[in-house]
């Protein structure tokens, strides 16, 4: 029988991504409500994959480039 | 621009009717392709390793998406169809010789980053600020060393988000294939999250 902490981590991507089965799903939740250490690893991962995403989202375009590519395209003729 | 200048003496009345949808399917074409470019770019600026090549990239990509837009079908995601040209067009420029899969990291297991940031952080409970220990600037970095091929599917779920199969499609790869570049990308993440983060506290 395996660790079920470890278990518990190897579900925990597929978990986020909700991917899991019911079945699985119910597990992993089963132990995570009896399991401090594995719940705050869940969240941290829940936050850290938000937080992550806010970072690459404040990579704004530069203005020159929304103008060069309007002068791309294609004229009527 | 020179919009209604279909007037070609010559034509048949139905050829000018033809010229003239087809012009404004590809001006709402361009419109709407025009309209995601914010996306596109963010995406591409994770993909490339730089801004510049991330300009480039997204030009690139335009020319080429304004010359073949009789190949979008309309009604199906634009976005994607972008995205597919944005990363073939990354793939062609000689990425592939930079692929080495005996120098890709060993990756940490899923934890090691919390264990890590909370290890030192006197017992901080709250995951939420464990997180914000991280810089913006770390983030970026971290996601650019990244290896292309983890990095390609990283960036299309997680940041783009798109699903499995759309990523699976758009880089042309089995759905497995994303799975288990996803699930390892990010380990490799969170281990060069957990390098910048230590080289400050340092």
């Amino acid at each position: 029988m395996m660790d079920p902490c470890a278990h518990c981590e190897e579900m925990m991507q597929p978990y986020l991504d909700h991917v899991l089965t019911d079945e699985e799903m119910v597990a992993a939740e089963e132990h995570l409500a009896e399991c401090e250490k594995c719940s705050r690893r869940y969240r941290f991962e829940e936050s850290l994959r938000v937080y992550v995403r806010k970072a690459a989202d404040e990579q704004m375009m530069p203005v020159e480039l929304r103008q060069k590519l309007a002068a791309l395209r294609i004229p009527l003729e | 621009m020179a919009a209604g200048t279909v007037d070609h003496v010559e034509a048949e009345p139905e050829d000018s009717q033809r010229l003239a949808t087809e012009a404004r399917d590809r001006v709402r074409f361009e419109e709407d392709a025009l309209a995601l470019s914010e996306q596109v770019y963010r995406v591409a600026r994770h993909l490339a390793g730089s801004r510049e090549e991330a300009d480039d990239l997204v030009q690139e990509t335009y020319a080429r998406a304004f010359r073949s837009w009789r190949s979008f079908q309309p009604g199906t995601n634009m976005r994607a169809w972008l995205l597919r040209i944005l990363t073939n067009l990354n793939i062609d420029r000689g990425r592939r010789q930079q692929r080495a899969p005996q120098m890709q990291p060993l990756e940490a297991n899923d934890y090691y980053l919390y264990d890590r940031l909370s290890e030192d952080g006197d017992g901080i409970s709250d995951e939420q600020r464990v997180v914000e220990r991280l810089s913006q600037d770390d983030i970026v970095t971290a996601l650019s060393a990244v290896p292309h091929d983890f990095r390609d599917v990283l960036v299309l779920v997680d940041l783009g988000d798109f699903s499995y199969a759309d990523a699976a499609q758009i880089l042309d790869i089995p759905v497995g294939t994303v799975m288990s570049r996803l699930h390892r990308g990010r380990r490799i993440l969170k281990r060069e999250l957990a390098e910048s983060a230590l080289e400050e506290a340092t």
